[in-house]
C-alpha cells in the first residue's frame, strides 16, 4: 500500500493549545481533522508536514447552537435540525458516507484544491516531470498560464456562500471573522486567504434564506463536482427580495455571481427570469480540462443546473431531476 | 436420470460463511515468521533503454536484504508460447509508464520504498508511441523486434467463402465505423504474492492468480527451478475478470528473492500498478461491412479491426483473434471474413477483460444490425429471430454450436420488458435498446500445445463419510468451488455440506488448466462427473448383493443408497461407503476432462471453438435528456441461456454482476491515456490510475436488473450447464446504443456512451458521434475457408476454386 511520510502527531484539546503549537512550529505544521483529504494527499507527497496537529480531541469544535463548529463531521452536519437545506444538501453529496463520517465541515471548506495532474502519486507526477502546483514548473492543464489553475472542489463553500455565513479564524494573536467568500482566492496554490497559523473554528449562518445546492458529477456518490451551483433567496409573496448564487467546481475558488444576484431582485421567478438568470450564471463558468468530463460540455450544462436550483427555489417539484442526475434524494 | 437434490436449487454458496465472516484468507492476508517486503522500481518513461542501474545505494540501505533488476533474470516469460516477450524486470528496455525495472526487498514495506529512491537508473528516451494509427504511420523504432512488420504484433486475415460477391448481390450494404475504448478489470482485490521455501526445500508460491497451472511452467522456465521443485497455491482471489490470467512480474520477483534469502518474501501491489498490470480490454477501431436482402436475411460480413495492444505480447495473439471469430456465432452469415491488427504502443498490456476480445465487434454487430432494422422498417427483435444461428448448427468459419437458446431468450426478454407494447411508446426522450451475444464454455485448447486433459478431479472418500475432492481449479468468486461440491454432491447423492474441495493448489490437486475463458464449471464439472461417477459405479458393484438390485439400478440420494424400484430399506451412504471400502480398499477415483476435436482444419482454427456456447439478449431502458445528453438508466432486462443453472443464486449474481460490469463500461470505464504535449514533454501516462478517478459505477448508479435464466440442458455439459461468467456482459453496452438511439434517435459508435457524445451527436448534422475514418492497414491475404455449405472441408482452400451456388 502507499505509505505516510514520517511525521509528529500533536494532539491538543482546545483550540488555544492548537493556537500554541502552530505559533510554535510555524508552516511545517499542518491541521487535521478527519484526515480524508490531508492523509491520502501524504500519501502522495503532496504536503509533508513535519508535525500534524489533530483537531479530533478539541471538543469546542463540535458545538452546534447557533454555530456549527468546523469539526462537526459532515454527517453531522447533514443530520442536524439547525443546518440549512443548501448547507445540508452540499454536506450530503460530499464524497460517500465513509467518508462523511470522518470528513468535517472545516475540512470541506479548507479542502486542498484539485487537478488530473496533481492529485496523483509521486511516481506518476514524476512521469510528467511534475507540474506548478507542486514540484515543477509547467501547469499543463495551460502551458501559458504563469498561474495554478487547480480547481476549487468543495461542495460545502458555494452553498456556505450562497447562505452569506460568516467564519471564525483563531490564532494564537486573535480572532477574526469573514465572509466565508472572502476565505477563498483564485489561485490554485495560494487558494486560501487563512495564514499557516490559523483555524478555522466555527461557521455562522444567518436565517431566514430559502435555499438548495445541486452538484454535477459522474456518479451518485464518491466524486468530487464538476459543477456546483448553490442558491438562496429571500421571497417576498413570489417576488424575489433578496438572491444569492454561487458556484463552485469552475475555478480556483468558489465564488458568489453579483451580477444575477442583482438581476434577480425584485422579479418574480417566471421561466424567463430564470433562463436569463441561468445565462448569466452559466456565464461567469469558465470550467478548466483538470477534472472529470468533457470541458465543453461542462460549460454547456452550467445553465441547465443553474436553472434546477432557480426552478427549485420557486418551489417546482424537482426530485425526479435530482435522482436522475445526482441519485440523491433530499429529505423532505 | 435420477431427480435432482442440489442441482438447480438456490442455495448459499459452499464458501459463504467463510467469505462473509472475513474468515478467507486472500494473499494480502498471508504472513509468516520473518517475512520480508518487496516493492518495485517502475518506469517514469513510456519507451527508453536502460542504460545502466546502480542500486549500490540501495543494497547498503540499512534493512534492506536484496535488490534485483533486469539481470537477476535473463529468461523471459509470456502467457503465450507465441509472444514470450517479458523480463520479470526490464533488463535492456522499459515500454511503459510503470515498467518494473528494479526490486528492493527489505524487512519493511517503507524501508523497501526509501531503499527504491536510492536506485540510480540511466534511461536513454526513445520517442513514444502512443496509438495504434501513429504505430502503423512509424514502424521504428520497434518497441519489439520480434514484431510482424514495423510496429505490428499480430496481424491476420481469413475469408470464409467469397463474401465480396455475397456482398455485391445483398439488397442493402451497410459500413460502419465503431470505437470501443478500453477499460481495465477493477477487480477489489489488488494483486498479492507470498514466496518461500518450505522444510523440504521447495519453493512454494501463493498468490492472487486466476492460473496456478500456467504460473507454475512459467516459474519454472524463467526461473530455472524444475516444476516439481515448485508448489503454487492459487489464493482465493477477490476478483479476476481476466486480470490475473497472466502471470506477473511481480511474481517472478518475490520468487526470486525467496530463492537467494531462504526468507518468506511478499509483495502487494497498489491499485495504481494493478492499472499498469492492467492486461484488460484492448482499445478497438472496427470497420463492418454487412450485407442483407429486404426480407432481412444476413448474406455476409466483412469485418476489419485494430487493436491497441499495449507494450507487451499478452494473451495478444488470441485477443485478435477474438475480436473476429465469434462474430458469426450468434446470427447466420452465409460468408464471413475478418481481418485483424494488433499494434503495439507504449502503455500497459492489453489482454483478456471478461469477453476477450468479443465485446467490441459484438457491439459493433448488435449495433449495426439495429441500423438495418431501421432502414429495411422492421422491429430489431423481429430481424435478430431472422438470423439467428441454430442448435447443432456449423458456422461459416466451422465453428461447432451445440444447444443454442438465443431465440428463447430474444423472446423471454422482449416478453419481460414489453417490448412490443412499449417500444416506440414511450416518449421522446424515453427508449428501450436491444441486443443479444454469445460466449464460449471454454477454449477448445489450451495455451500450450499438448494432448492431456484440460481438467483434473480426483475424489478420496472417508470411511467419516466425509468426501474429499481434488481439482486445481480456481477460486476467483465467480463461486467454482460451490459448482465443484454440488456436481460431486449431486452424483453421490450425499449432502452437500459432507464435501470438502481442496482447490487451486498444485501441490495437492491434479492440473486444471485455471479460471478463464468460462471453461471451469464444463472441463472441471464433467471432470467431477467423471470421477464421482466410478466411484458409485465402485461402490454400486459392491452394495448390489445386499440391496438385490443390479448396480445399475442402484440409485444415491439424499445420503441413501437404495434400489431404483424401492424394493429394499437401502442402506445410507456411509454404510455402503464402509461396505465397499472393506472389499475394495481406500475409495478414490479420478476423472478428467478434453474437449471435442473442432470441426474446422486451416491453421488458425483451434481459436474459437467451445464444447458449447452460451447465449443472451438483453434490453436495457434508457431516459435522456435532450438539453443535456444526461443519460439514465432505469432498467435492465436480460435473458441467459445457461443450459442448467447449478445454483440459481450464483448463476444470477454472475448475471447481474456482469450487467454491472457491461454498464461500466457502456457508460464511462476508460482505460484511456494522456500524451502531454510533444514540444514539451514525452510523458505518456495513464489518466486515471485510482479508483477514485477511473470511474466505475458505484451502487447508486445500478439500475433494477431482472434476470431470466433459460435452463435447456447442453449435453456435453455437466448435468447441461453452461456458462455464466462472461456472456451476460456483452450485450449490455449494444443495448446502450441503441436504447439512446430509440430514445432521442441518436447513434453513439462508440464506447463508451457519455452525455457530452451524447449531446454533440444531437447536435450533429448526421445526429451520430463515432469515428469517422479508418487507418489503411496492410492486413495479409486472407487463408481462404470454403462455408460448409459450399462445399469444403474446413482446410485452406484456394480462392478462386469453384464453390457452390450460394
Amino acid at each position: 500500500m502507499l505509505r505516510l511520510p514520517w511525521f509528529e502527531h500533536r494532539a491538543p484539546r482546545s483550540v488555544a493549545e492548537a493556537a500554541k503549537i502552530l505559533a510554535g512550529e510555524g508552516p511545517r505544521a499542518m491541521l487535521v481533522a478527519g484526515g480524508t483529504d490531508l492523509l491520502p494527499n501524504m500519501k502522495r507527497r503532496h504536503q509533508a508536514p513535519r508535525v500534524l496537529v489533530s483537531l479530533r480531541q478539541v471538543d469546542e469544535l463540535k458545538k452546534l447552537n447557533g454555530t456549527f463548529g468546523a469539526g462537526l463531521t459532515l454527517t453531522e452536519v447533514v443530520r442536524s435540525e439547525k443546518t440549512p437545506i443548501a448547507l445540508r444538501q452540499a454536506a450530503a453529496q460530499v464524497a460517500t458516507p465513509h467518508l462523511r463520517n470522518m470528513g468535517t465541515l472545516g475540512g470541506n471548506l479548507c479542502l486542498d484544491t484539485r487537478c488530473t495532474y496533481y492529485n496523483q502519486s509521486y511516481e506518476w507526477r514524476k512521469a510528467i516531470d511534475f507540474c506548478l502546483k507542486k514540484d515543477g514548473t509547467v501547469c499543463w492543464v495551460a502551458t501559458a498560464s504563469k498561474r495554478c489553475v487547480a480547481v476549487s472542489s468543495t461542495d460545502t463553500a458555494p452553498a456556505l456562500i450562497a447562505l452569506d455565513a460568516v467564519i471564525k479564524l483563531s490564532s494564537a494573536k486573535g480572532e477574526r471573522e469573514i465572509p466565508v467568500a472572502a476565505l477563498y482566492q483564485n489561485d490554485g496554490i495560494d487558494y486560501l486567504s487563512r495564514t499557516p497559523d490559523e483555524i478555522l473554528t466555527e461557521v455562522r449562518v444567518p436565517a431566514g434564506w430559502k435555499s438548495t445546492y445541486w452538484k454535477l458529477r459522474r456518479r451518485g456518490s464518491f466524486d468530487f463536482p464538476i459543477l456546483g451551483v448553490a442558491a438562496a433567496a429571500k421571497l417576498d409573496g413570489d417576488i424575489v427580495s433578496e438572491a444569492r448564487i454561487a458556484l463552485g467546481a469552475v475555478a480556483s475558488r468558489p465564488f458568489l455571481i453579483d451580477k444575477a444576484s442583482e438581476f434577480l431582485k425584485g422579479k418574480r421567478l417566471t421561466d424567463e427570469v430564470i433562463a436569463e438568470a441561468a445565462a448569466l450564471v452559466a456565464n461567469r463558468a469558465k470550467p478548466m480540462d483538470n477534472t472529470d468530463m468533457d470541458l465543453y460540455w461542462r460549460k454547456e450544462v452550467a445553465d441547465d443546473f443553474a436553472a434546477y436550483a432557480l426552478r427549485e427555489l420557486r418551489g417546482d417539484d424537482m426530485r425526479e431531476t435530482r435522482q436522475r442526475i445526482a441519485r440523491y434524494q433530499p429529505a423532505a | 436420470m435420477k431427480r435432482l437434490d442440489i442441482i438447480g436449487k438456490p442455495r448459499r454458496r459452499v464458501d459463504g460463511r467463510a467469505k462473509a465472516t472475513g474468515q478467507v484468507r486472500y494473499a494480502d492476508d498471508l504472513s509468516m515468521p520473518r517475512m520480508l517486503f518487496t516493492k518495485l522500481l517502475r518506469s517514469p518513461h513510456p519507451h527508453a533503454v536502460v542504460e545502466s542501474i546502480d542500486a549500490t545505494r540501495a543494497a547498503q540501505h540499512p534493512g534492506v536484504h536484496l535488490v534485483l533488476t533486469g539481470q537477476d533474470f535473463p529468461i523471459p516469460f509470456g502467457i503465450m508460447p507465441v509472444s514470450v516477450d517479458e523480463y520479470p524486470l526490464a533488463r535492456e528496455r522499459v515500454r511503459y509508464v510503470g515498467d518494473p525495472v528494479a526490486a528492493a526487498v527489505a524487512v519493511d514495506e517503507q524501508t523497501a520504498v526509501q531503499a527504491l529512491d536510492l536506485i540510480e537508473v540511466r534511461y536513454k528516451i526513445l520517442p513514444p508511441i502512443a496509438s495504434p494509427e501513429q504505430g502503423l504511420q512509424q514502424p521504428e523504432p520497434r518497441i519489439h523486434d520480434y514484431c510482424e512488420q514495423g510496429n505490428i504484433h499480430r496481424n491476420q486475415s481469413y475469408e470464409f467463402g467469397k463474401v465480396d460477391e455475397a456482398l455485391a448481390k445483398a439488397d442493402l450494404v451497410v459500413e460502419d465505423l465503431f470505437f470501443y475504448e478500453g477499460n481495465t478489470h477493477l477487480p477489489m482485490e489488488q494483486q498479492a504474492t507470498l514466496a518461500f521455501i518450505d522444510a523440504d526445500g521447495k519453493l512454494q508460491i501463493s498468490s492472487s492468480t486466476q492460473n496456478p497451472h500456467y504460473l507454475h511452467r512459467q516459474l519454472a522456465r524463467a526461473l530455472q527451478v524444475p516444476e516439481h521443485q515448485i508448489r503454487v497455491i492459487a489464493t482465493p482471489n477477490g476478483g479476476g475478470f481476466g486480470g490475473k490470467c497472466d502471470p506477473g512480474g511481480h511474481e517472478f520477483v518475490v520468487a526470486k528473492a525467496a530463492l537467494v534469502l531462504g526468507r518468506p518474501v511478499k509483495i502487494g501491489l497498489t491499485r495504481e500498478e494493478v492499472f499498469y498490470v492492467h492486461r484488460g480490454r484492448h482499445p478497438v477501431l472496427m470497420k463492418m461491412k454487412t450485407g442483407v436482402t429486404k426480407e432481412g436475411k444476413l448474406s455476409g460480413m466483412h469485418l476489419q479491426t485494430l487493436l491497441d495492444g499495449g507494450g507487451y505480447g499478452s494473451h495478444g495473439p488470441a485477443s485478435t483473434f477474438y475480436t473476429g471469430v465469434l462474430t458469426p456465432v450468434t446470427y447466420h452469415y452465409p460468408r464471413f471474413k475478418f481481418e485483424a491488427c494488433r499494434v503495439f504502443t507504449n502503455k500497459p498490456a492489453c489482454g483478456p477483460k471478461r469477453g476477450h476480445g468479443t465485446p467490441q465487434p459484438r457491439f459493433g454487430q448488435e449495433v449495426q444490425l439495429d441500423k438495418i432494422a431501421v432502414k429495411l422498417g422492421m422491429d430489431p427483435a423481429e430481424l435478430r429471430l431472422k438470423n439467428v444461428t441454430k442448435a447443432n448448427a456449423l458456422t461459416a468459419s466451422w465453428l461447432k454450436i451445440g444447444s443454442n437458446g438465443l431465440a428463447d431468450c430474444i423472446k423471454k426478454v422482449t416478453e419481460m420488458s414489453g417490448w412490443k407494447q412499449r417500444r416506440g411508446k414511450l416518449g421522446r426522450g424515453r427508449g428501450l435498446g436491444l441486443a443479444c451475444s454469445t460466449y464460449m464454455c471454454g477454449a477448445g485448447v489450451a495455451i500450450y500445445w499438448n494432448k492431456m486433459p484440460h481438467s483434473g478431479v480426483q475424489i478420496l472418500l472417508d470411511r467419516s463419510g466425509s468426501v474429499i475432492v481434488y481439482c486445481g481449479a480456481t477460486e476467483i468468486g465467480q463461486g467454482s468451488d460451490d459448482v465443484l461440491a454440488a456436481i460431486v454432491a449431486e452424483t453421490l447423492g450425499v449432502d452437500i455440506g459432507t464435501v470438502r474441495v481442496v482447490t487451486g493448489d498444485t501441490g495437492i490437486a491434479p492440473v486444471d488448466l485455471g479460471s478463464y475463458s468460462s471453461r471451469v464449471t464444463i472441463m472441471m464439472g464433467n471432470a467431477a462427473v467423471q470421477a464421482a461417477e466410478r466411484l458409485r459405479t465402485q461402490i454400486a458393484a459392491v452394495v448390489s448383493e445386499t440391496l438385490g438390485a443390479r448396480p445399475d439400478r442402484i440409485v444415491f440420494s439424499q445420503g441413501r443408497v437404495f434400489a431404483v424400484d424401492h424394493s429394499g430399506p437401502g442402506m445410507t451412504f456411509v454404510e455402503a461407503v464402509h461396505a465397499a471400502e472393506a472389499e475394495l480398499g481406500t475409495l478414490s477415483a479420478v476423472g478428467s476432462y478434453a474437449p471435442p476435436k473442432p470441426p474446422g482444419k486451416y491453421k488458425g482454427a483451434g481459436v474459437g471453438p467451445s464444447p458449447a456456447y452460451s447465449f443472451s439478449a438483453c434490453v436495457v431502458e434508457t431516459e435522456v435528456d435532450e438539453r443535456t445528453g444526461w443519460i439514465h438508466v432505469p432498467k435492465i432486462w436480460i435473458a441467459h441461456d445457461i443450459g442448467r443453472a447449478i445454483n440459481p443464486t450464483l448463476a444470477k449474481g454472475q448475471v447481474i454482476g456482469g450487467v454491472y460490469m457491461g454498464l461500466g463500461e457502456a457508460l464511462m470505464e476508460e482505460q484511456s491515456f494522456r500524451r502531454l504535449p510533444e514540444k514539451l514533454s514525452g510523458a505518456l501516462v495513464h489518466r486515471a490510475p485510482s479508483m477514485l478517478d477511473y470511474k466505475s459505477l458505484t451502487s447508486l448508479d445500478m439500475p433494477e436488473v431482472e434476470v431470466a435464466l433459460i435452463e435447456d440442458p447442453d449435453p456435453y455439459c455437466p448435468y447441461g450447464a453452461k456458462e455464466v461468467g462472461q456472456g451476460p456482459l456483452l450485450p449490455v453496452m449494444p443495448a446502450v446504443a441503441n436504447a439512446i438511439f430509440d430514445a432521442v434517435g441518436v447513434r453513439v459508435d462508440e464506447i463508451p456512451i457519455t452525455p457530452d457524445r451524447v449531446l454533440k451527436a444531437l447536435q450533429a448534422q448526421d445526429k451520430r458521434v463515432g469515428p469517422t475514418s479508418f487507418p489503411k492497414v496492410p492486413y495479409p491475404a486472407p487463408t481462404f475457408v470454403l462455408p460448409p455449405w459450399e462445399g469444403g472441408d474446413g482446410s485452406e482452400t484456394r480462392r478462386d476454386a469453384k464453390t457452390a451456388v450460394v
